[in-house]
């Protein structure tokens, strides 16, 4: 990337909650920091001003209509990176929950004889449609949004951001947290499966990990299989507990 | 007067989600009147189905990035009242923190960053940063500590991780609440009087039209976690009869069902929370409402804006009451509730609950029944799919009076209006399952 010139950025959503982006305004000082190096051309949540030219595109969200895969296709077309941020984006997210059931009573159910009218398909990752270069992960993107900070300054400098391949569990010994499978009434948690880098704030809040920055490259499923069952989950909630986020099921992404 | 108008903003910018403006004149006549609402759906409701009860608050919380403590609260409150649950007093004042903090983040993104850039006319905050440093660092200020408050309460914002069923994973340490305490006083003491100042010089445009006004109602206390649904036009319904009083409709130019009442479209948020509890303020928000000229009744939707703030300042004052009741009775470990994951789940028969409790945008709805242990059936009613009905409404209204004016002012009003209401779009094309009543 050249240095003389501020590289343009472009922030998109999708279907999502639109999270991610309050994420990034709620960065404070920091964010008018990396306003200095780069020039934000689109963000509708928080500009009414639409660049049309942009190097880098941040998405969020995940795709879950025909509209949204022609206007993605159209971001990448005109970025030379784009970033899947939070977990909509880089695994499907929450909203891959109702990929389970069947679309069409779905739809039925909300709309009645006005179904037709309304445009949805399987809600996919947003890889599933285009090529990604980066994936800021977490729902919402971990630790406040510093690793989405220090995503852009690696790509800025030219270099790859580092991505932990150790489950959350590492980060939560760390930390000294008393394991929530060992609490009193122990909760489930994903945690022995999921990518490490959010600091397992989960556990550290006394909750459980739900899996939201995708599963580590060599998740051992059968043996984390096992634990679930100890403290009492059946496979159907064992399968229920992992579509939470990782619908999708994909493993080192 | 005999012009022809065509306005088509296509995703209107600043607010939360995708929404268009379409109006069209011809020979000055009104002919269409639109907010669209193009969101893909997101079917919340039928992805609760099945799910664990427990699990609802963390599911719902994603339905929105901004208000994710309000649904949090408001599906613990549904489940609760399905299973008859009366959580402790000091998990309801730590939640009231949490949702009163909430409702300070929210305002003040909205008043600061997505309204003020149309009286600068400027297209967002970022060239304000430049401009207007020390508003720009204010608003940010304010935000953090809004954030930092949810952070250390519920574990982060948004999706709060350990707001509970029947209590939190884990509670803030005394130092923790003390630490906060402080800055929140300093925020009152600093942050406040320029941010009256500045929306006390500011000329919000000049239209009324009196509608319903829907809010909680509580006897002891400027509603928000607490009450009796209350409407300006037709009184009292208790939380659990709510839809004597609110309908969804599908709408085809609309992702987001339109919700109204029975007799005619209502309005939910800021505005109608003042309008209906404005004796409940604490002191401070009170001489802020003097100072800003905000006298209830108020019947112009550009004010909600002044209400955000005048809430802001009473968020402010009652967080400050309610986390000095927390230090004085002294924080205790009770019983860690029940996560979404917790093993052992407690089985029921056959329950069903609604909890109402106020988000920054309005009263927030969600019904659910329950079996075993799972969700079957789910219902939530945003508060943007209550004001959608209304929006237009005023834009009927709005629109013949302003036809003399250059097609830019039109759009720019409409899209103030629109703004104004603060609408929260992600939120709500949640859609699933309409009882047509």
């Amino acid at each position: 990337m050249e240095s003389s010139a501020k590289p343009k950025v472009g922030f998109f959503s999708f279907t999502g909650c639109e999270g991610c982006q309050l994420v990034v305004l709620s960065m404070a000082e920091k964010l008018l920091k990396l306003v200095g190096a780069v020039e934000v051309v689109n963000f509708r949540e928080a500009s009414s001003y639409k660049g049309e030219d942009y190097e880098i595109a941040v998405v969020e969200g995940s795709v879950s209509s025909v509209h949204e895969i022609e206007e993605l296709k159209e971001i990448r077309k005109k970025a030379k990176i784009l970033i899947a941020f939070g977990a909509c984006a880089h695994i499907g997210g929450v909203n891959t929950i109702r990929n389970f059931d069947n679309q069409f009573e779905i739809k039925k159910e909300v709309y009645k004889d006005k179904a037709s009218h309304f445009d949805s398909i399987l809600a996919q990752p947003i890889d599933a449609v285009v090529k990604v270069d980066y994936y800021v992960r977490g729902c919402p993107p971990s630790r406040d949004g510093e690793e989405f900070l220090e995503t852009v300054t690696a790509l800025l400098a030219g270099k790859k951001p580092f991505v932990p391949n150790y489950p959350v569990c590492v980060e939560c010994k760390m930390k000294g947290n008393v394991c929530v499978f060992q609490k009193e009434k122990p909760i489930a948690c994903l945690g022995p499966v999921t990518r490490a880098g959010c600091g397992a704030l989960c556990p550290s809040f006394g909750n459980s990990c739900i899996g939201c920055r995708g599963l580590v490259d060599d998740p051992n499923l059968n043996a984390h299989e096992e634990t679930l069952k100890e403290v009492g989950l059946t496979t159907e909630e064992i399968l229920k507990f992992y579509r939470f986020m990782n619908g999708m099921m994909e493993v080192g992404k | 007067m005999s012009r022809d108008i065509s306005v088509n903003v296509h995703h209107v910018a600043r607010v939360e989600g995708h929404g268009n403006i379409i109006i069209d004149v011809r020979n000055g006549e009104l002919k269409k009147v639109e907010l669209q609402i193009v969101e893909s759906p997101r079917f919340f409701e039928a992805m609760l189905k099945g799910r664990r009860y427990a699990e609802a608050p963390q599911i719902t919380a994603r339905i929105c990035g901004i208000c994710a403590v309000g649904h949090t609260t408001s599906s613990l409150r549904a489940i609760e009242d399905a299973l008859g649950i009366e959580p402790s007093e000091q998990t309801v004042l730590l939640r009231k923190v949490a949702l009163e903090a909430e409702i300070l983040q929210s305002h003040v993104l909205h008043y600061y960053f997505l309204v003020a850039p149309d009286f600068f006319d400027v297209p967002s905050v970022i060239p304000l940063a430049a401009t207007q440093p020390e508003v720009v660092k204010r608003a940010l200020r304010l935000k953090r500590l809004a954030d930092d408050i949810i952070g250390m309460v519920a574990g982060r914002h948004p999706h709060p991780i350990a707001m509970v069923v029947n209590g939190f994973t884990r509670i803030p340490t005394e130092a923790e609440l003390k630490e906060l305490l402080a800055r929140i006083k300093q925020a009152l003491a600093e942050d406040i009087p320029p941010t009256l100042e500045l929306f006390a010089s500011l000329n919000f445009p000049k239209f009324e039209r009196k509608t319903d006004y829907v809010a909680l109602k509580h006897p002891k206390e400027y509603a928000f976690y607490d009450g009796i649904i209350f409407s300006t036009e037709t009184g009292e319904v208790r939380h659990r009869d709510y839809k004597n009083k609110v309908r969804e409709e599908i709408v085809l130019h609309s992702t987001a069902k339109h919700a109204k009442g029975p007799f005619k479209p209502y309005q939910v948020g800021a505005l109608a929370r003042f309008n209906i509890n404005s004796e409940k303020l604490m002191p401070k928000a009170k001489e802020a409402a003097r100072q800003l000229n905000l006298v209830a009744p108020c019947y112009n939707p550009y004010y909600i804006t002044v209400a955000q703030v005048v809430e802001s300042v009473h968020n402010l004052e009652n967080m400050v009451f309610l986390i000095e009741e927390l230090l004085r009775r002294g924080l205790k470990e009770e019983n860690q509730g029940l996560a979404g994951w917790q093993s052992d789940l407690p089985k029921v028969e056959k329950r069903w609950g609604v909890g109402a409790v106020e988000v920054p945008r309005g009263i927030l709805f969600h019904e659910y029944r329950i079996h075993e242990t799972s969700v079957v059936w789910a219902n939530c009613v945003i508060p943007t799919a209550q004001n959608l009905a209304n929006i237009e409404d005023d834009m009927r209204a709005l629109v013949p009076t302003i036809l003399d004016k250059p097609k830019e002012e039109i759009t720019k009003l409409l899209e103030m209006l629109v703004r104004a209401y603060d609408p929260c779009i992600s939120c709500s094309v949640h859609m699933l399952k309409v009882d047509f009543v």
